[in-house]
């Protein structure tokens, strides 16, 4: 990149408050853009087709660099692939431990020769012990929550695989926890680390896995160890950013305090800064746990197994009952970590520094009665199997029937459903992907760059009009407009459909929370489990992918809008209802217009949903960057892999700070800020 | 009662070990440290790593199975982090594994003995829409074509080809041959068959790519399309075939399902090294376990136990030192 990005609390904000609506300038730069894209064709044909001559050889540059890193770098006494190895041995460790611990039991001796020394935890174990912690974290209710979704687990024979994927989610989440907060508290301490890093972290959090997947392989090797690493690369920069935001948010009495009282750097950042962040920090660990979870079939496909495995291969016999069933254990896994999480959050930001007294049995009752159960089920399950391993005899099955559901709406409503899909796809999709790829490249990047001047200044145009530049200059031009119309598409539907939800969720209690859990397991249920059946009503192609992308990026466009209407001031409200205006001028006159800069991050998050999805609907049969990233990891081509997905992270970053900056003008003629 | 155990279960331990290092003769210079195949998400491959592992396991080697990508496993391969990848197909696999091989790290353990079959392909009930199938000429018939249509691509029929990666020249054998088709292709193999479920159950027209050995073909009743028998020169002579003026006139080619693996894997395992070399396996023994396993529901451990205890001459050939 360019320019070095901003932190968007730190955006500067031009003085000009008529940006944003329709003023002249906008209304002479569309006037030209189209001018140009209808009349511009014979006179500069470069403009609209990027010339083969100009391309970057940037896909060819990558690999050889790749190449070089792994072949030949070399620190001296040891090379770059003997780093790598290391450090994946280092990480291998403790997942050796808990995939011990949850599955297979402690081995002496590798592979098939191995002999168990001591058995794995046995499933009431692991129930009773989640349990506790539930109870132990939020009381009775959150106890019998987790048992359930641990039962389900055990009930529905998802019991190995779901200890499997538990054991990596327990590596990666501390590591990913850990990790993001040391480099939180650089970039907090050190403002140029943080201006070097925030590019990086935007890239991390906008590549599609898939595209950085290979060169992982290659570093790491292949197995659960290289898919912890990936999973820390995805889930860890949300962690970062909290951690930054978190400590700065610390009152500066607390910070005058420590100085006060004489702490070193260290104890200040230690004893005062992170206990003092710790509410905020705990939303960051949640934001870990869920992103693992999201990755758990990704890694799956490289040797990691589990759940995610088991997911993919129903679906590849096409058992969807048997896809779902596995789906869903990974959300059950999702709902209790995360309320589990969440609920430990909240007791660590209420509870004070509690006077202990007792014996070490009496302080620490909930740890010793889960030791005691581990050991008791453990000798006890030597001699009764059931009490080790959940019998077969008893686990629960959907069997055939959502296959005969689907059977079912396939033979009853395929036609209607046709018909609806043709509607949609043959006057909304098709003539938007024609519109879309007629445009001038040129055009296009010098419109965006004026978006970005009158939205931001001169910086955002600069990182705008440049980002725009290159994704063009490296081939990717063609690919990115059919990416863009797909997820743009994708996202006026999903705020079509979730924002009226958000604003009915708002006001009802009841009906958000049951929404809650709709929304959790839209996000975590592996969206491969409803694609199939997607395509056996839609078939495979836009229409499909549009639908896939939708359920996944209706969830933020929901969450934000219901945050952004529950915080408006009530005054406001009494104050309107005072002066007489309807419920429905409440609504767009005060509510909705206050709300409008949550709904502008819901909008930047749906975008960024829907982005994350294009590597999913390659897999039915889409022709935009995600289908060239997918190409290029089948074919184990870093260069061109790489490239495609920074194209994606690049669409990803213009939306992004567009948005912002415009959110940070909505704000700012609103006098929120 | 808990120690007593213990010790039971580590002399039992100790005992089986035993066991299997006397079966094992002394001149055996096989590494102890396991053999890494690789598992993959479709059930005929899961059957033919796990016999291959079966069969090692008997003459005494350490096997361990690695769930991994079929085409994401090369990277392991090449740096011997994985070591035996059972079935890789000439069709769909050629490319990866010509790259792999080319590094010198990756060594084609040579043929499976099955054969890969792959072409259009059809069900039984359209040949009342489309009388002359299974001949490729009455594609050619625009009643026919308009059969397998759909609004996007009428009048133009649909084909439903394979992923993009998987290649096949579709769409230079539709324009060679002069058909009246659209190829749209799937985004991944599940995807394909979900497609011909659906239209199955509806009894509905659908032409696609379906390649065998698998389930699909003895689930569904259809037929392959015969089109004018695949050469070499075909694919790269356009005065070949029909069309004096384009290659790809003709059908797709049959394939060998190759072994590959680890270049090391012969130094480190050498008795591991022949076996495997030995393994073969043919199409309807294939079949008939994967019908077996996605049809009848059985377990695929029982089908592998069940072929070793049938075959057990053929497989201790494979292993005789």
């Amino acid at each position: 990149m360019t320019t070095p990005a901003i932190d968007s609390t730190h955006r500067p904000i031009a003085p000009r408050l008529d940006g944003g609506t329709l003023s002249w300038p906008w209304l002479i730069a569309g006037a030209l853009f189209v001018l140009f894209w209808q009349y511009g064709q014979p006179l500069a044909k470069w403009a609209f087709d990027y010339p083969r001559a100009w391309q970057v050889p940037a896909q060819r540059w990558i690999s050889n660099a790749m190449k070089w890193l792994l072949d030949s770098a070399s620190f001296g006494l040891f090379t770059f692939t003997d780093l790598t190895r290391f450090i994946a041995r280092l990480i291998d460790l403790p997942y050796q431990f808990a995939l011990s611990l949850l599955s297979t039991g402690f081995l002496s001796g590798q592979g098939s020769s191995a002999v168990e020394v001591l058995p794995p935890l046995s499933w009431v174990a692991v129930i009773v012990i989640v349990t506790l912690m539930g109870y132990h974290a939020g009381g009775r209710k959150l106890a019998l929550l987790v048992a359930v979704c641990f039962g389900f687990l055990a009930v529905f024979g998802q019991w190995n695989s779901s200890m499997v994927t538990l054991a990596s989610i327990l590596v990666a989440a501390p590591l990913g926890v850990a990790g993001g907060l040391l480099l939180g508290i650089l970039a907090y301490r050190y403002p140029r680390f943080e201006r070097a890093l925030t590019p990086l972290l935007d890239l991390m959090q906008t590549i599609p896995v898939f595209a950085y997947l290979v060169p992982i392989l290659f570093m790491f090797g292949f197995g659960p160890t290289a898919a912890v690493v990936a999973t820390l690369i995805y889930a860890m920069p949300p962690m970062t950013r909290i951690t930054v935001l978190a400590l700065r948010s610390v009152p500066s009495e607390i910070l005058d305090l420590g100085k006060m009282i004489g702490c070193t750097r260290r104890q200040m950042t230690w004893r005062i800064l992170v206990p003092s962040a710790k509410d905020s920090l705990m939303v960051g660990v949640n934001q870990v746990i869920m992103l693992s979870l999201n990755m758990v079939i990704i890694a799956s496909m490289i040797g990691a197994g589990g759940l995610g495995f088991d997911v993919l291969a129903a679906l590849r016999r096409l058992d969807i009952g048997a896809g779902l069933e596995a789906g869903m254990a990974i959300v059950a896994l999702a709902v209790a970590l995360d309320r589990l999480s969440q609920a430990y959050a909240i007791k660590a930001g209420s509870e004070g520094a509690a006077v202990r007294t007792g014996n070490f049995l009496q302080r620490h009752p909930y740890t010793f009665a889960a030791l005691a159960i581990v050991i008791v089920t453990g000798v006890v399950g030597l001699a009764v199997p059931a009490l080790q391993h959940y019998p077969e005899s008893l686990e629960v099955s959907t069997g055939g029937f959502f296959d005969e559901v689907v059977r079912w709406i396939n033979v009853n409503f395929f036609d209607t459903l046709e018909g609806l899909k043709n509607l949609v796809l043959l006057n909304v999709l098709v003539p938007l992907k024609r519109l879309l790829g007629g445009f001038p490249w040129l055009g296009v990047t010098l419109l965006l760059a004026f978006a970005g001047w009158r939205l931001g200044g001169i910086r955002l145009a600069a990182l705008v009009g440049a980002l725009c530049l290159l994704i063009a200059a490296t081939g990717q031009w063609e690919k990115a407009t059919i990416t863009v119309y797909l997820c743009g598409i994708s996202v006026i539907f999903a705020s079509l459909i979730g924002i009226p939800i958000g604003i009915a969720c708002a006001e009802r209690t009841r009906l958000w929370r049951w929404m809650q859990v709709v929304i959790d397991t839209l996000q975590t249920l592996p969206s491969f489990v409803y694609l199939m059946p997607a395509v056996m009503l839609f078939r495979v192609g836009d229409f499909t992918a549009l639908i896939a992308i939708v359920a996944y990026a209706v969830a933020p466009a929901i969450r934000y809008t219901v945050l952004g209407l529950q915080k408006v001031d009530p005054r406001l409200i009494e104050a309107g209802q005072a002066m007489g205006c309807t419920p429905w001028q409440v609504l767009t006159k005060i509510k909705l217009k206050l709300a409008l800069p949550e709904i502008m991050l819901g909008l930047n998050q749906t975008i960024m949903f829907a982005l994350s999805m294009l590597v999913i609907t390659a897999l039915v049969g889409t022709r935009d960057l995600g289908q060239e990233v997918y190409i290029a990891l089948t074919k184990a081509d870093t260069g061109r892999g790489l490239v495609a997905g920074l194209a994606v992270a690049f669409i990803a970053i213009i939306a992004d700070r567009l948005i912002a900056a415009g959110a940070a003008r909505a704000k700012q003629r609103l006098g929120l800020v | 009662m808990f120690s007593r155990n213990r010790m039971t279960t580590t002399a039992l331990g100790a005992l089986a070990l035993c066991a299997t290092l006397s079966l094992t003769p002394a001149v055996a210079q096989d590494s102890t440290d396991p053999i890494k195949l690789t598992l993959h998400d479709w059930t005929g491959q899961l059957i033919t790593t796990q016999i291959m592992g079966e069969v090692l396991k008997k003459a005494g080697n350490n096997v361990e199975y690695v769930q991994a990508d079929y085409l994401a496993q090369f990277a392991g391969l090449e740096s011997g982090d994985l070591h035996v990848a059972m079935e890789m197909w000439e069709t769909t696999g050629r490319d990866a594994m010509d790259a792999a091989t080319a590094t010198g790290k990756v060594e084609n353990f040579g043929a499976t003995g099955m054969k890969a079959k792959e072409e259009w392909w059809y069900p039984e009930y359209m040949k009342e829409k489309c009388p002359g199938l299974p001949n490729w000429e009455a594609l050619k018939d625009e009643k026919c074509a308009e059969a397998f249509s759909t609004a996007e691509t009428a009048p133009k029929g649909r084909y439903l080809g394979g992923p993009v990666t998987w290649g096949g020249f579709d769409d230079e054998r539709v324009e060679a041959l002069d058909l009246p088709f659209e190829v749209i292709h799937a985004g991944t193999d599940a995807a394909l068959f979900a497609e011909l479920e659906s239209a199955y159950q509806r009894q509905a027209p659908i032409l696609l790519w379906i390649y065998a050995p698998h389930w699909s073909t003895a689930k569904y009743k259809g037929e392959w399309v015969e089109f004018p028998e695949y050469t070499k020169e075909c694919y790269t002579d356009p005065a070949w075939g029909s069309n004096p003026d384009m290659a790809y006139d003709c059908g797709k080619p049959f394939g060998e399902i190759w072994k590959v693996g680890w270049v090391g894997v012969k130094d480190k395992w050498p008795d591991a090294y022949n076996a495997i070399k030995a393994f073969t396996i043919d199409n309807d023994e294939m079949g008939q376990m994967i019908t077996k396993v996605d049809l009848d529901g059985k377990k695929i451990e029982d089908v592998v136990a069940e072929w070793m205890g049938a075959n057990e001459p053929r497989w201790s050939q494979w292993i005789k030192k």
